[in-house]
């Protein structure tokens, strides 16, 4: 369907593949039983000279007419039980070992995004934080940990079919792997107050020597310099 | 025990004393007023719930311009009028409409009772309704307004009085609603021991209309659910007055406490609202088709499977929520699951259909167009039932535009399908039916241009409650659908006009009603219209089940259930 935003990750085609799959069955439903109402309500308007027949569904024989497509829609439920299971199970379930891992933090109303530096440890003064823009190499795991500071907010990234709620006084964590170089919109979707809406940031996804320049050029070994823009450096 | 001893037992024992004009209409304790009474507060909180509609609709169409009438609005503003459309329209104008109006007034006389159970504790329950719908109005007036943390009022937001401006609208949101609860947990229960105990003699249960089943079965599950969300409310309001902390992580409580409350209500909720409007349909469907209805015995199991499953699916609300994701694949399985019995309503009510003699009065369109759009909010449903996908849909339009495509078509397709029906029962008089076919397609065509343009929105990842969804880059391109909707959405509220006018002329000026005018067969048809203040002269005695349409044999092509003889005599009654 075209109306999807492109996808960027390993795990959206089996989102895909489930929407498509469920579009598929329930559109065919969906038009016989349209087709069979309106097609009914054609053939047995009402006309003189003709009365309606006596038929109650009280028998066995009559209710197989309603009993055996219901015993399919049974069948056809449990197919897309089975394919929407093994999707969740790959995004929200198994979690790939993280090339990356970086933690988020949601607060009303930015997006705030620690690395650990070059050392790989937090809390020490190689540290690197950024506002509003999650910078991550292309064809790698990456994994987030996500805190919220005070309300419910909700990390999704329509181009990685990827959506986790935020919900403070826990670390929830999700992972992806982009598969394509480029910007991409970041969204808060729960409601969070006043500026939810302005609540954005960007998934910038770099080629392997885009991001081994943004890393020499940002990650400071020791006490890391300002960076250039604004919105971004180090913590105080 | 026969049937009539039990009625004897609980028959109320008081009125026949003329009434002033005070205990007739206002403090009333007869079913049929209490009904009107509900009518009157479910309609006037439609036109407040649909004028946020409108408001909202305008925001999102153009984002940057004041809302005619309005005026420019904040984000707060914004958040506000969503948080309070669906507190309203769910609450307010779906309950009292769907099982406040049909329930309270066709129970009794499809029963054949003379009125409720407890109809003192039946008058206490509209008044605790207006009371609740005052206090809601109300906070639109006091200072930092209404409260603005979405109807679905998660925690912390919904927690701590300084995260939103309505302190106190917050605090009287919990209010307005506890009240609410209240009234239709006392309707519930009239509703439940009116109808197992006060059934004529000869209506065993497998006589009951199945508006009635549905009405009952509704009632049992709102009974069922609501407790853990009264719990709920007290505990949100301790958090918000004395910083109790239930839902403050800061103070050793959990957010997601509050979601599970909330949603273990809130899914059974949306079967509460819907299974009356089924009822409402599935009454309606036989008399214009002139057919039984299909599979009645099929239908009420359906009735009672859904209630029974609507209470394990809660968790699909919040498959992204943080919860152990291993619990989606469960709930997965029992909201999908749910799709059996509705299929089977919807196949049973085509097959009713078939072989009929269809007429298409009013009624009868509005339950079509109720049972054709509620198709497009069931299956949708399973995009959204489905874990995986739910994970990429969640908290966008397409979420919008589904739950309005089930709970528009049981509230106001099948609602207007039972107050045209049920209108010359209520008031004496016919709605002019020129004017309902007008109203039903303009609320028809209209409907539809609201909604499907949203389905695209959401499938285009566009997020639900946003103030200006033209902000995000990834939308820029498909605001004119948001524009669509708008447009549309203004059609159908200007489309209700006709229905007004429609509703106060016929009170005065519709032709004159006789007792049976759709020539239907349960009780209410078989006493004058509107029926007497005990509604029957004489206990009536049931002879068959309420769907005898178009029977072998009979002279004529319905069979009321209280009528002597297999057919009906050939003088018939008009």
């Amino acid at each position: 369907m075209h109306w999807l935003p492109s996808d960027v990750s390993t795990f959206g085609p089996s989102v895909d593949h489930v929407f498509h799959l469920i579009l598929g069955i329930v559109g065919v439903w969906f038009i016989a039983a349209e087709g069979a109402i309106i097609l009914f309500a054609c053939w047995f308007r009402r006309r003189p000279g003709r009365t309606a027949s006596y038929v109650s569904g009280h028998n066995l024989r009559e209710l197989a007419w309603i009993l055996v497509p219901a015993l399919v829609v049974v069948i056809l439920d449990f197919s897309i039980d089975v394919a929407a299971g093994h999707a969740w199970d790959e995004i929200k379930l198994e979690s790939p070992k993280p090339a990356l891992t970086v933690s988020v933090t949601a607060e009303r109303f930015a997006w705030i995004f620690d690395y650990a530096g070059p050392d790989g440890k937090y809390g020490t003064p190689d540290d690197y934080w950024s506002m509003a823009k999650l910078y991550v190499p292309v064809n790698q795991v990456v994994r987030v940990e996500m805190r919220s500071m005070d309300v419910i907010h909700s990390f999704a990234v329509p181009n990685l079919r990827l959506r986790q709620d935020v919900v403070p006084g826990r670390t929830i964590s999700a992972w992806f792997e982009a598969t394509k170089p480029g910007t991409y919109e970041i969204e808060c979707t729960e409601l969070c107050g006043f500026d939810h809406y302005r609540m954005q940031g960007s998934l910038v996804v770099l080629s392997d020597s885009d991001y081994a320049r943004w890393q020499h050029e940002h990650w400071s070994p020791i006490a890391a310099k300002p960076s250039s823009a604004e919105s971004t450096g180090v913590r105080q | 025990m026969s049937q009539a001893a039990i009625q004897r037992n609980v028959l109320p024992v008081e009125h026949h004393e003329e009434l002033s004009f005070v205990g007739k209409y206002v403090f009333s304790t007869d079913h049929k007023t209490i009904a009107k009474q509900y009518l009157g507060i479910s309609l006037f909180m439609a036109i407040v719930g649909g004028f946020t509609a409108y408001a909202i609709r305008w925001q999102l169409a153009w984002p940057s311009s004041a809302i005619p009438g309005v005026g420019t609005i904040t984000p707060d503003a914004y958040n506000t009028l969503v948080t309070m459309h669906g507190t309203i329209m769910v609450f307010f104008v779906a309950m009292p409409f769907l099982l406040g109006v049909f329930g309270n007034f066709c129970i009794p006389l499809m029963i054949g009772a003379s009125d409720m159970a407890f109809p003192r504790l039946n008058m206490l329950s509209v008044w605790t309704l207006l009371l609740g719908a005052l206090i809601l109005l109300a906070s639109f007036f006091v200072p930092g307004g209404a409260a603005a943390a979405g109807w679905t009022g998660y925690a912390p937001l919904s927690a701590r009085p300084d995260l939103t401006p309505a302190v106190l609208g917050q605090d009287m949101w919990i209010v307005a609603l506890a009240l609410e609860f209240s009234s239709f947990l006392m309707g519930g229960v009239n509703f439940i021991t009116t109808a197992l105990n006060m059934r004529a003699p000869g209506m065993g249960f497998w006589r009951v209309p199945l508006l009635v089943w549905y009405e009952v079965t509704a009632s049992v599950l709102f009974l069922l659910s609501v407790g853990p969300l009264i719990g709920g409310a007290v505990m949100l309001l301790l958090d918000r007055l004395v910083g109790a902390g239930f839902f403050l992580p800061a103070k050793g409580g959990d957010p997601l406490l509050w979601e599970h409350l909330f949603w273990f209500f809130g899914h059974p909720e949306v079967y509460v609202v819907a299974l009356p409007g089924f009822g409402i349909m599935l009454e309606i469907l036989p008399v214009f088709s002139r057919k039984p209805i299909f599979a009645y015995r099929a239908l009420v199991y359906c009735a009672l499977t859904t209630t029974g499953l609507s209470l394990i699916v809660w968790a699909h609300h919040m498959f992204i929520s943080g919860m152990d994701p291993r619990l989606a694949t469960p709930f997965t399985v029992t909201t999908i699951l749910i799709s059996v019995p509705f299929a089977v309503i919807v196949f049973a009510m085509i097959a009713t259909l078939w072989g009929g003699s269809i007429k298409f009065d009013t009624p009868m369109l509005f339950a079509l167009g109720g049972l054709t759009s509620f198709l497009l909010g069931g299956v949708t449903g399973i995009f959204l039932g489905s874990a995986a996908t739910d994970i990429y849909l969640h908290g966008t339009y397409f979420v919008v535009a589904h739950f309005h495509y089930t709970l528009f078509p049981v509230t106001f397709f099948a609602g207007f399908a039972g107050l045209y029906y049920w209108y010359p029962k209520m008031f004496g008089r016919l709605m002019n039916e020129t004017w309902g076919k007008v109203h039903f397609w303009l609320t028809m065509a209209a409907f539809q241009g609201v909604f499907m343009p949203l389905f695209l929105s959401g499938i285009a990842g566009t997020p639900r409650r946003v103030f200006a969804p033209n902000e995000y880059s990834l939308f820029k391109a498909i605001q004119p659908l948001q524009v669509h909707a708008t447009i549309a959405a203004v059609i159908l509220l200007l489309a209700q006009l006709p229905f007004v006018v429609n509703f106060f002329w016929s009170l005065k000026r519709g032709t004159q009603a006789k007792d049976n005018p759709w020539h239907a067969n349960t009780l209410e048809w078989s006493v004058s219209s509107p029926p007497p203040h005990d509604n029957f002269e004489r206990t009536p005695r049931v002879r068959r089940w309420p769907y005898e349409y178009s029977a072998p044999g009979a002279s004529l092509d319905w069979s009321p259930q209280a009528e002597r003889g297999d057919a009906m005599p050939a003088t018939g009654r008009h």
